[in-house]
């Protein structure tokens, strides 16, 4: 066998093995590693010192010993640490703990049941105002926390029983929040993008810059989908009575949303426009999101030891997860691409002549069927790199296919057989709502995804125009 | 066997967890470098340096902890359909073809890289500073470590499960919000329909 062919039959067995389900980073690992072993043999070099033993001279344990340090003298084993090394000195994903640190505090906050309530009652007068209440606490919410599940968990016990208590339908009410809750991937500062960054090099700032309209673009059109739908259909979303949304005086309104929408809201903005505008970097960033957030759990008189303690450890358990999955696919890929492995992807795809608008639209299907099975993190930081060689060659621009594939991956979330947000609501909703209602609720939401996709495409300036604002060209 | 599994449990999550406070050094400490950059004009030189340091720290200490507690992701949708009998049995042998020789390498590589660099008393070039990162390479070994004896304790876990047909979970204290929402879901769907 050439290396080329070994290289690919490096890529099926990995996927073979990823079916099996074993923990992902390891199989990188020793894949990158055995296969490595492989691609970087040099039987002269790896065992100079032992050849050079007189054997007739030499005890029995020295020459253990030789032979020993020649086997491990392989210079896969210098590649291995040393991209170890390269993750563990990673500028970029140091924000990642931070981020996720801030998450977890917001998430306990206390926060989601004030908010909700105070944007039911602003929205009252807007037609499926519940609705549009529950959207907007779960895209903000998210956008704080970045934690899917825990949004999505947390509004389906607060936000899914009124909707449905004020008879809404429970299709369009799960698919609300399902959707809404997703939107903490896509929407700056989010973990994804910033493992999207480290995966492709890409600044993360411009990448953070880029996504924010088109995260702001697809927040609109599920806002016009569901003021649309409860204009055009009232019976799925009915006006509230006034045991559902009491009746509030102005005053005591905006003390309300003075107090719970005003300081997520500017939590958020703190964070992303110091990094926006260039006053600090996305690490820097995200320790004042966390600092804040604890400030702002302290205020809310829900900070407790136990709270605290619980952000700590689960910080360091999702932190570990990403990152190994790194030092994995770091070993992985450079000895695929040493094999030549890039290579031969790289001179198919081109010998199929395609033109970039086909390339592009084959390697969005091939993420999004990817996402059925599969999580974000996996498809990024392993898959993902495979596609990246090609731009290139197609001129697209990788920060363009970064946002085009976050706003992709919200589907991943949404459609069977692995929709973890569908699974999380399912397992907190009461038993009358079924599961084929909140994947049939989360269609609409996908088609929204995938106009939002098309328009990207149409109107590439909704990418581009901050970062060249910001930034430059 | 328990036992084993128990001790390993405990020494990683012992680990993980007095590693995992390094996540509030960072955020004080980078906290710290923007007051004093912006307030009082005078950046730190080691603030990169150390927040780079906590953060690889963090995540290598914390990778036996996630494996004990089930953490790394996998590509689970098949395997969630397996009985836990037939999920052991695969993992076994995983754990020994894909599992234990990436660690190992990473105990004998991360060997040769943390004593090259003790040996010659190495520092950040990132600052004048001169922050040293010996100690900051020799995590790759004491994770390695862990991670090795977290596997074998893995293993143990595989051969009591194929025994007993269930899995022996470790003792879990935090929970993922979801996870917690929905076990409390599940109890109370249970109280409701006895």
């Amino acid at each position: 066998m050439t290396d080329p062919q070994i290289a690919l039959l490096m890529l099926g067995l990995f996927i073979l093995v990823v079916f099996m389900g074993f923990p992902i980073a390891f199989t990188l690992m020793a894949m990158g590693i055995g296969f490595g072993y492989y691609a970087y043999y040099d039987e002269r070099r790896m065992w100079r010192s032992f050849d050079r033993l007189d054997l007739d001279v030499a005890g029995g344990w020295e020459q253990w010993r030789l032979w020993f340090e020649g086997f491990t003298n392989n210079r896969i084993f210098d590649l291995f640490v040393n991209q170890t090394y390269t993750v563990m000195a990673n500028e970029v994903l140091t924000a990642v703990p931070l981020f996720l640190f801030m998450g977890y505090i917001v998430e306990r906050a206390n926060i989601v049941d004030r908010l909700f309530s105070t944007l039911n009652i602003a929205s009252k007068r807007v037609p499926g105002s519940m609705g549009v209440a529950a959207l907007v606490t779960c895209a903000l919410f998210a956008t704080a926390t970045g934690i899917v599940g825990a949004v999505v968990t947390l509004m389906g016990l607060l936000a899914l029983p009124a909707m449905l208590k004020a008879r809404y339908d429970p299709r369009f009410a799960s698919g609300i929040i399902c959707a809404g809750g997703t939107l903490g991937i896509l929407i700056p500062p989010s973990i994804m993008l910033i493992v999207y960054a480290a995966a492709s090099n890409v600044s993360i700032v411009r990448l953070y810059a880029g996504a924010l309209l088109p995260g702001l673009t697809l927040t609109g059109l599920y806002l016009v989908y569901v003021v649309g739908r409860s204009i055009l259909q009232p019976s799925v979303a009915p006006r509230p009575t006034k045991e559902d949304v009491p009746d509030v005086p102005m005053g005591r309104l905006l003390v309300m949303i003075a107090t719970s929408f005003l300081p997520l809201a500017f939590l958020i903005f703190a964070v992303l426009g110091s990094i926006l505008f260039g006053l600090a970097t996305p690490t820097e960033a995200a320790s004042i999101g966390a600092l804040g957030g604890v400030l702002l759990a302290v205020l809310y008189r829900a900070m407790t030891w136990q709270r605290l303690r619980e952000s700590v450890y689960l910080t360091v358990r999702t932190t570990a997860m990403v990152c190994w999955l790194f030092v994995g696919s770091y070993t992985f890929s450079s000895v695929f691409s040493y094999l030549g492995g890039e290579h031969v992807i790289s001179e198919f795809v081109q010998s199929l002549d395609l033109s970039p608008l086909m390339f592009l639209l084959l390697a969005q299907l091939i993420i999004f069927l990817l996402g059925w099975p599969l999580e974000w993190s996996e498809i990024i930081i392993i898959f993902v790199p495979i596609f990246l060689p090609l731009l290139q060659f197609f001129e697209i621009d990788p920060l363009f296919f970064g946002v085009l594939v976050a706003l992709n991956l919200q589907t991943s979330f949404l459609t069977p057989p692995m929709a973890m947000s569908a699974y999380y609501l399912k397992g907190i909703a009461p038993a009358e709502v079924k599961l084929t209602q909140i994947f049939s609720g989360c269609m609409p939401f996908l088609v929204c995804v995938f106009i939002a996709m098309f328009l990207m495409y149409a109107f590439p300036q909704i990418v581009f125009y901050l970062p060249e604002l910001f930034y430059g060209a | 066997m328990v036992g084993f599994i128990r001790f390993a449990d405990a020494l990683s999550a012992w680990f993980g967890k007095a590693f995992a406070w390094l996540i509030v050094f960072m955020a004080v400490g980078t906290g710290y470098e923007v007051f004093v950059r912006y307030v009082l004009n005078a950046p730190t030189s080691w603030a990169l340096d150390v927040s780079f340091i906590m953060y690889g720290t963090l995540f290598m200490m914390g990778g036996a902890y996630t494996l004990s507690r089930r953490g790394h992701v996998r590509g689970d949708f098949l395997y969630r359909l397996w009985s836990p009998r037939w999920q052991a049995r695969v993992d076994l042998v995983l754990y020994f073809v894909f599992f234990f020789p990436g660690v190992l390498a990473l105990v004998v590589a991360g060997w040769k890289y943390a004593a090259r660099s003790w040996a010659y008393g190495e520092v950040s070039v990132n600052s004048p500073a001169g922050i040293p990162i010996y100690q900051f390479k020799t995590v790759i070994v004491v994770a390695g470590l862990l991670l090795l004896v977290q596997g074998i304790a893995e293993v143990l876990r595989c051969l009591h499960c194929i025994r007993t047909g269930a899995w022996l979970a470790a003792h879990e204290d935090v929970f993922e919000t979801e996870d917690l929402l929905m076990q409390r879901a599940n109890a109370a769907e249970k109280d409701a329909h006895p």
